[in-house]
């Protein structure tokens, strides 16, 4: 975010000098025209899958692809809702992803005002720890993690695919970062003097100023469970299948009618275009400020 | 990366003792002794409270999990029929000496070339493009960072269909071109460019995004005096912008590596029948690890797949960290050097002698 503020307040009064000396200069065609050829690029896929699911299989022979949308877009929409349990997968992954991401938000809060805020012995040691572990490809710990959810029996529900990531190492290093500058410490000593426990300090003092990155956080959270692929497609089945895991059974199937794989593509991005097109500004500041900040 | 762990300030440099028994004296409750113990009990207790549930979680999930496929790939485990007779290190020299294990590895580090070094190089461009004083600030970043929010699922089965050989948008196109088409799927080279090419497509934006954050956090000032002094926008953008953005870029190097050997689903997708193309083409490493688990199941070789792979990981993390350290603090190094010497100049003493005193 201060990234974003530091140009305006110099941009007032030197323009006069920075433009004869073309820094602040408005850029010309040029730029513009790489731009819009970045923006094809991003977006043309996209639009080519829509205009692909929305018309007949044999438009794949076609030499040139179609620009425009045809209109079996209902009738793909039909199929993909036939061939996989989609409403059941929607539905598991919004559970999945709310259900981390207010579990990891509100641990590393907790966990991020601890490290920030409080002194215990260890604090610094622990810390070097937790930032270690994000080096680890815990991922390739993935055998014996299914033989525990095979042991316990939660193969097949979705809490095997909740409980892994409740809280991560880098939700508590990103807390951390944030609150430590963003508390005063005389908050949180006038707090204890008027009698708070330390948990009510918290609650009171840290998880209001917490709240901007707690939101950012939130968001990566929610994004990275949403994608989530490789270990619910281990420990799920096809009969209570993730967003994603149903949408590759698309592919696997027998026959491939590659215009509802194209559509279940478009349906399965609708829910992370509309958070886009809501908090798509938080989402670019928040990878911004974690580059400035990390 | 900086990571720079100081020490939560504290406004007075108190001992804890007394830290913990200043509100207390405050309260009115503080007479009885009871609340006074269970006060400082809390203040002592709670930090380490509120850092357990990662920790604990992490020991579970994380910790052990690694330590026990070490434990398994010692022995000869079955997916079925669980554990059976201890190997020793069997499995790693079965491991090691089986070709496919290193097919998979070279597939890995090719496609992980080819996939990292265009889209640092398109990130860096991008981002300083971005960096320019346009109009449509947010539009043009959203428009960049539009490919991120499509999943990797997603991204893995538009690009299948893109680059279908029969069918498929880019043959398509190719012939309309007049050109032969391109055997995406069969061919080693032409499946490692096309995985490559999801990936690209879905990170590349979110980079430059970072990469701009680091161009926009050089003060405008310097590049002011700099283009005053008649550098051109490309004088300053190799000699000043590059330079700042160097930490940032090895950041992004290392976290790339870390995610980059471990693909999975865009391989895994890429033909969902075999794992990795008829011929192993396009077989990652984790994805023979897949296959080795959860087809041929046989866990014991599974684990000892898991562990190389994590030592390598591990050790390529290590020394990208070290090479960065060395390379920061030769500049540090060659900065402070040069400060002095000006410093000298001006006080019209030789540069040898201001080093000797440090």
């Amino acid at each position: 975010m201060s990234t974003l503020l530091t140009r305006t307040p110099r941009r007032a009064q030197p323009r006069r000098r920075s433009r004869a000396v073309g820094i602040d200069a408005r850029p010309g065609f040029l730029v513009y025209g790489l731009l819009t050829a970045i923006l094809l690029g991003s977006a043309y896929p996209l639009w080519w899958s829509f205009v692909m699911g929305s018309s007949e299989s044999s438009a794949r022979g076609d030499t040139w692809p179609p620009l425009l949308p045809g209109g079996r877009f209902w009738i793909n929409v039909g199929e993909v809702l036939d061939s996989v349990p989609f409403w059941l997968a929607l539905g598991n992954s919004l559970i999945i992803s709310s259900v981390i991401t207010v579990s990891v938000v509100f641990f590393s809060t907790l966990a991020g005002y601890s490290f920030a805020k409080l002194r215990f012995r260890g604090n610094t040691a622990l810390m070097v720890v937790l930032v270690a572990t994000m080096a680890i490809p815990t991922q390739l710990g993935i055998i014996p993690l299914f033989m525990l959810m095979r042991e316990w029996g939660w193969t097949g529900q979705i809490g095997a695919v909740v409980v892994p990531t409740l809280v991560t190492a880098f939700g508590v290093f990103f807390m951390r970062q944030y609150l430590v500058d963003v508390i005063p410490d005389e908050l949180i000593e006038a707090a204890r003097v008027d009698g708070a426990s330390m948990i009510g300090t918290f609650w009171h003092v840290a998880l209001p100023a917490a709240r901007p990155a707690m939101a950012i956080l939130a968001l990566f959270t929610f994004m990275t469970a949403w994608t989530d692929f490789l270990w619910p497609l281990l420990v799920l089945n096809s009969s209570n299948p993730t967003l994603q895991t149903a949408l590759s059974q698309l592919q696997s199937a027998r026959y491939v009618d590659y215009s509802v794989v194209l559509t279940g593509a478009i349906l399965s991005t609708i829910p992370l275009l509309v958070l886009f097109l809501i908090a798509g500004k938080q989402l670019i500041s928040g990878i911004m400020q974690g580059a400035v900040k990390g | 990366m900086s990571v720079t762990l100081s020490r939560p300030r504290r406004p007075r440099a108190t001992k804890p003792e007394t830290d913990a028994a200043a509100p207390d004296r405050a309260s009115p409750s503080a007479r009885s002794p009871l609340k006074q113990r269970l006060s400082r009990l809390d203040v002592k207790a709670s930090p380490y409270l509120y850092i357990a549930p990662f920790f604990v979680l992490f020991g579970l999930v994380g910790l052990f999990p690694l330590g026990y496929t070490f434990v398994v790939s010692l022995f000869d485990w079955r997916l079925l029929q669980g554990q059976g007779e201890f190997v020793g290190l069997d499995n790693f020299a079965a491991v090691l000496g089986d070709r496919f294990f290193w097919n998979s590895l070279f597939n890995t580090v090719s496609i992980f070339v080819l996939s990292s070094i265009p889209q640092l190089v398109a990130a860096v461009l991008i981002a300083a493009v971005l960096d320019q004083n346009i109009r449509g600030k947010t539009f043009w970043r959203m428009s960049v960072l539009l490919p991120y929010i499509v999943t990797p699922v997603a991204v893995s089965l538009i690009f299948t269909n893109m680059f279908n050989e029969q069918y498929g948008l880019i043959n398509n196109v190719l012939g309309a071109l007049g050109l032969d088409p391109v055997m995406w799927k069969t061919e080693q080279l032409p499946s490692h460019l096309a995985i490559a090419t999801m990936v690209n497509w879905r990170w590349t934006g979110y980079n430059a995004l970072i990469l701009l954050a680091a161009m926009q956090a050089v003060p405008r000032d310097i590049h002011e005096s700099a283009a005053l002094d008649g550098a051109g926008a490309v004088r300053r953008f190799f000699s000043m912008t590059v330079p700042s953005i160097r930490p940032t870029l090895i950041f992004v190097i290392i976290t790339s590596t870390i995610g980059g050997l471990q693909i999975f689903t865009e391989p895994r997708l890429f033909d969902p029948v075999t794992a990795g193309g008829s011929a192993r083409q396009f077989q990652t490493t984790v994805l023979y690890l897949w296959e080795m688990a959860f087809f041929r199941q046989n866990f014991g070789e599974a684990s000892a797949i898991a562990w190389l792979l994590f030592l390598i990981i591990v050790g390529l993390g290590a020394l990208n960290f070290f090479i960065a350290r060395r390379i920061s603090s030769a500049e540090s190094r060659r900065a402070t050097r040069r400060i002095r010497r000006r410093l000298a100049q001006l006080k019209g003493q030789p540069a040898d002698r201001m080093e000797d005193h440090s």
